[in-house]
């Protein structure tokens, strides 16, 4: 009984500092708006972008179940508040409720069958899941609207008190406040028990349940939050854009937010914020510049990072320090 | 209290036999070795007792509960654990994260989320306490993956033992060890609790004698013979099994 004082690391802090890393991202939001008023429409498509891959981060990154069908819940979520909207009342918050929850019991039914597949199986299903849920869609067009997409979303303010305005101050503020919150729900979740539980099963389902812990259950819990989450941000793109068209169910919207996930570091949660803003950014300004070849420019990248830092581009400061110091 | 109790236990895998007619009391306290030749049904029999096999027939009682209806994971929560015979642990998670995740779903707060991991006092005084007396402390913030395989056996068993099992079936625990490191292991199963029952699965004869109280010698998934080690020493049949020697009937 010598020494008896242990400093827990704090992990999820940067250089130690408490909350350095939500100060940085709330400086980085603020310059932005700023910086560029007139982009604020694409700003807030960053910003659901980033809740959708945060989602598909707690479920491939944390408790690594392989899917790309994350689409499936984020176009469930997006369907919902959008006739929510329509048909109930055009009050923002309830409607992010109901995305939320039509997105996590999407991914309850879906993943009751899913979570017993693994590897390859569970990808093709996951795909198979978002599929169904398109055709669903183009079908029932007395309900969705079709290929013609959902129209006639009516907002109402934020709170009763901020009105969605022209330029799209307001749904950036909203859109921010909304994913800032589910980040540090997250955060707090990946430093509590299930987060280390969800990183186990990653690691090791075997040893798991060798330890006594329901796997399967587990793993449904996890795809359920994901899916909770990605109706949240399939939620706010209904509300932000006013129109849900059957795009949110396509298979590029899923492939695109792994890459993301996957340039920004599986894992770890700042790796989806920095994966995504990177992607969309270069997207963004690549497309503008070549039409027809910016496409070359995300495979270069991504060739890049998943060659030099297979950890993602979260990882580039430890792996900087790592190689001025001489290799350990 | 009687530990762990296996009546005729059978399994096959369409028509080879793996486990005939299998008896076996585990007590409190006990430690019986299962040895026996490669394919002699030493795993199967392990896993049939965790649950991670059916048997076709036979009964599996822990303090006379009926473990049969139950799967692997209500298994280690009614008290049976195992290591495996290949290291299987958290690779990328510190040995401290490792023991942690036992003891949480052992406590039953796998599921709890707002709360930091690490915040739980008293678990961590436990984790401490494990650790030192695994001689771990000093590598407790190191990533699994970056100790020599001895260490990892000693973080499995360690790991393990969080559970506060009734019954620890370790499947070969020295194997892949260098022999420089297992007296590493052997210093570990002898300083086990002594009310709890173990069942070691080993090729290791020097292990096996040195710490086992009985043995069991199990041949194409039939228990051959058991008795003390002094016994199974002189019986000629295991000799023969073992030494090459060409054996009868």
């Amino acid at each position: 009984m010598t020494d008896t004082t242990i400093t827990p690391k704090r992990t999820g802090r940067i250089a130690g500092i408490p909350f350095l890393g939500e100060a940085i991202l709330i400086a980085l939001v603020l310059a932005a708006y700023f910086l560029f008023p007139y982009n604020l429409a694409f700003l807030t498509r960053i910003l659901i972008m980033v809740l959708l891959v945060l989602s598909l981060d707690l479920v491939l990154g944390f408790a690594g179940i392989a899917t790309l069908g994350q689409a499936a819940m984020y176009g469930t979520g997006a369907y919902a508040a959008g006739l929510f909207a329509v048909h109930v009342t055009g009050a923002p918050l309830p409607g992010l409720v109901v995305g939320a929850l039509a997105g996590a019991v999407l991914a309850f039914i879906s993943g009751l069958v899913l979570m017993r597949a693994r590897g390859l199986t569970l990808i093709m299903l996951t795909i198979a899941v978002a599929s169904i849920c398109h055709e669903i869609a183009n079908k029932a067009r007395d309900v969705t609207g079709g290929a013609d997409g959902l129209r006639g979303i009516r907002m109402e303010p934020v709170l009763g008190l901020f009105e969605f305005d022209f330029i799209g101050k307001t749904a950036y503020w909203y859109v921010f406040v909304v994913v800032f919150v589910v980040f540090l729900l997250l955060k707090r979740l990946a430093n509590a028990p299930l987060g280390l539980s969800l990183k186990g099963l990653h690691e090791s389902p075997e040893r798991m349940a060798a330890i006594g812990a329901p796997v399967y259950r587990r793993l449904v819990l996890a795809y359920t939050l994901g899916g909770g989450i990605a109706g949240v941000a399939g939620a706010l793109a209904a509300q932000v854009t006013q129109l849900v068209s059957l795009e949110v169910y396509s298979f590029n919207l899923s492939a695109e937010a792994l890459i993301m996930l996957i340039l920004g570091g599986t894992g770890r949660l700042y790796g989806a914020i920095i994966g995504t803003v990177i992607f969309m950014t270069v997207h963004h300004v690549a497309a503008a510049a070549d039409p027809f070849n910016w496409l070359f420019l995300i495979g270069l990248m991504v060739l890049g990072v998943v060659f030099f830092l297979p950890k993602g581009l979260a990882h580039l400061p430890t792996a900087l320090t790592r190689l001025v110091r001489g290799r350990t | 209290m009687s530990g762990l109790k296996v009546r005729g236990l059978e399994k096959s895998f369409g028509g080879l036999t793996v486990a005939q007619d299998i008896h076996l009391d585990l007590p409190p306290g006990s430690r019986t070795a299962l040895i026996g030749p490669n394919g002699a049904g030493k795993t199967t029999f392990s896993n049939l007792i965790t649950g991670i096999l059916t048997p076709g027939a036979g009964e599996i009682t822990l303090d006379g509960q009926d473990l049969r209806a139950l799967n692997e994971s209500q298994r280690v929560k009614a008290g049976v654990a195992k290591t495996f015979q290949i290291t299987t642990l958290f690779r990328d998670l510190t040995v401290r994260q490792n023991l942690r995740l036992a003891q949480q779903e052992r406590d039953g707060r796998g599921r709890a989320w707002f709360r930091r991991a690490d915040s739980w006092a008293e678990a961590e005084d436990e984790i401490d306490a494990q650790l030192a007396a695994f001689r771990l402390k000093d590598m407790s913030d190191k990533r699994v993956d970056d100790l020599a395989y001895g260490q990892q056996r000693l973080v499995e068993m360690a790991m393990t033992l969080m559970l506060k099992p009734r019954v620890l079936i370790l499947d070969e625990p020295a194997a892949g060890v260098p022999s420089s490191d297992s007296h590493l292991i052997t210093d570990a199963i002898e300083a086990l609790p002594e009310d709890l029952a173990v069942l070691i699965i080993e090729h290791d004869m020097k292990l096996v004698f040195r710490v086992a109280r009985s043995i069991i010698v199990l041949v194409n998934g039939a228990i051959l013979t058991q008795g003390t080690p002094d016994d199974i020493a002189a019986n000629q049949q295991v000799r023969d099994l073992y030494l090459g020697g060409r054996h009868h009937g």
